[in-house]
């Protein structure tokens, strides 16, 4: 029986973890590698990195901290943040991620999610849909959640589906950052209008909320920042509550 | 011992490459290439393969000579050889992604999309299910049944012999996850991203 899984994201800038985990053992808290090794030491399903430097002469820095966590991290390993190119895409992935997160460039130009997913095929390609609720719908965000498009996000997730999307990381913009759980409806409704997984993302703040981006918003993932860091949780014990609540997971 | 990943523009193969380096240390050599001589000179030879059926097997005919050196050396001299996903299911007669294709035939079937029951189960079958071992294999010594194997494909390999079969797994039926014949091995799921389990089937395939 397929799994559902559970991924801890790391905020990474200027190839520095922003957040992450702190614990007293650890040499460098700093070092995106060290923290990628912990979680998936301790049962990640996948790790993810979110990219959030600003500055374009420090862009690079994220190709070397892609190709050091390959080396070392046996588990899927998807990049995201900045992706604006099919070039981008394949220097992640010579580096050795596994897939390519695509958020602003998938709206702005679909061509690349159609073009990408040809080149490197739908496994390595996830759309990154960041929403907010506006009404009775949801409309996509660009730009790290500044800029909106007015794009139905419903709408978008169909076409990004049919341009050769492999998954869609969902994320509800009115939820990022406040810890009181995923937006259940967005992430239900977008799941029933697609056949491709969908990770639920933004508004985790314990591990109930982990079980309802499972089992009432359909998720096939549910992806995780802040109650990783710090120790708060770890990846094991949200699995073993997962498990205690009837959801299958990898122990 | 010299293994060789062969590298074909098959996609993203750093993660197999990563994996192999790995498990193999210092004692093994592994090459990444396409050079015919190094993979005839090899002792074994892992065949990745990440996008559609028609576009690995347009990229292994895309270098001259490279399927008759694989045919080879899998078939006439009977060395190891290991296909990981897609290149697992290239070892079938044909294909039918984006459009019917020829494979290279090492293993009679076809290989077809999963049959999702109308949309009940989404595709690409992505993450971590269990394999069903179906049949003793060097390759999974030491791993259990039932172990979490990686998996991210749309298509399955449809083997006529069942026997070649070693392991399923369950994903709206018995999906085939893993088949062997003779010194082929392959597996549909990702070693190189399976974790443990997975660099212990490495590190089996490296040892046999």
């Amino acid at each position: 029986m397929l799994k559902n899984r559970i991924i801890p994201c790391l905020d990474v800038k200027n190839g520095r973890v922003v957040k992450g985990i702190n614990f007293v053992d650890l040499q460098d808290a700093g070092d995106p590698v060290e923290q990628a090794k912990i979680y998936s030491d301790g049962g990640a399903d996948e790790i993810c990195f979110l990219d959030i430097t600003a500055s374009n002469e420090n862009r690079d820095t994220i190709y070397e901290v892609v190709e050091r966590t390959s080396k070392k991290c046996f588990v899927p390993l998807t990049v995201g943040g900045g992706v604006r190119s099919v070039d981008d895409i394949n220097k992640l992935l010579n580096c050795g991620a596994d897939k390519v997160s695509i958020n602003t460039a998938a709206v702005q130009n679909p061509e690349v999610v159609i073009e990408s997913s040809k080149k490197f095929g739908s496994q390595c390609i996830v759309v990154a849909i960041d929403a907010k609720k506006n009404g009775d719908k949801w409309e996509i965000f660009t730009h790290g959640g500044r800029n909106n498009t007015g794009i139905d996000a419903i709408e978008f997730a169909k076409k990004m589906e049919d341009s050769g999307a492999g998954e869609l990381l969902v994320t509800s913009m009115d939820r990022d950052g406040t810890q009181v759980g995923y937006d259940i409806e967005l992430m239900s409704k977008i799941s029933s209008q697609v056949n491709i997984p969908v990770i639920a993302s933004g508004g985790v703040g314990n591990l109930d909320h982990l079980v309802d981006g499972i089992k009432l918003g359909n998720a096939s993932a549910v992806l995780a920042a802040s109650i990783f860091h710090y120790g708060k949780h770890s990846v094991k014990e949200a699995k073993e509550y997962l498990d205690s609540k009837g959801i299958p997971v990898r122990i | 011992m010299n293994v060789t990943i062969v590298d074909y523009n098959s996609g993203n193969i750093s993660s197999v490459i990563n994996s192999f380096r790995e498990v193999a240390k210092d004692k093994v050599n592994i090459e990444v290439t396409s050079d015919l001589n190094k993979i005839k000179s090899s002792d074994k030879v892992v065949l990745p393969g990440q996008g559609s059926f028609k576009s690995c097997v347009d990229a292994l005919n895309k270098i001259d000579g490279l399927v008759d050196t694989l045919s080879e050396f899998a078939i006439n001299n009977k060395k190891p050889l290991l296909g990981i996903c897609v290149g697992l299911q290239m070892f079938a007669d044909i294909g039918y992604e984006e459009v019917e294709t020829k494979g290279l035939g090492w293993i009679s079937g076809k290989v077809s999309k999963i049959d999702n029951q109308g949309g009940k189960f989404k595709l690409p079958h992505i993450g971590w299910n269990e394999i069903n071992i179906k049949k003793e294999s060097k390759i999974f010594k030491g791993i259990e049944n039932n172990s979490h194997m990686y998996f991210v494909h749309s298509y399955e390999f449809v083997p006529e012999d069942k026997s070649v079969i070693s392991a399923t797994t369950d994903y709206s039926t018995d999906v085939v996850c893993a088949a062997e014949k003779e010194n082929i091995f392959g597996t549909q799921f990702h070693p190189e991203k399976s974790d443990k389990s997975g660099l212990k089937i490495i590190d089996n395939f490296i040892n046999l």
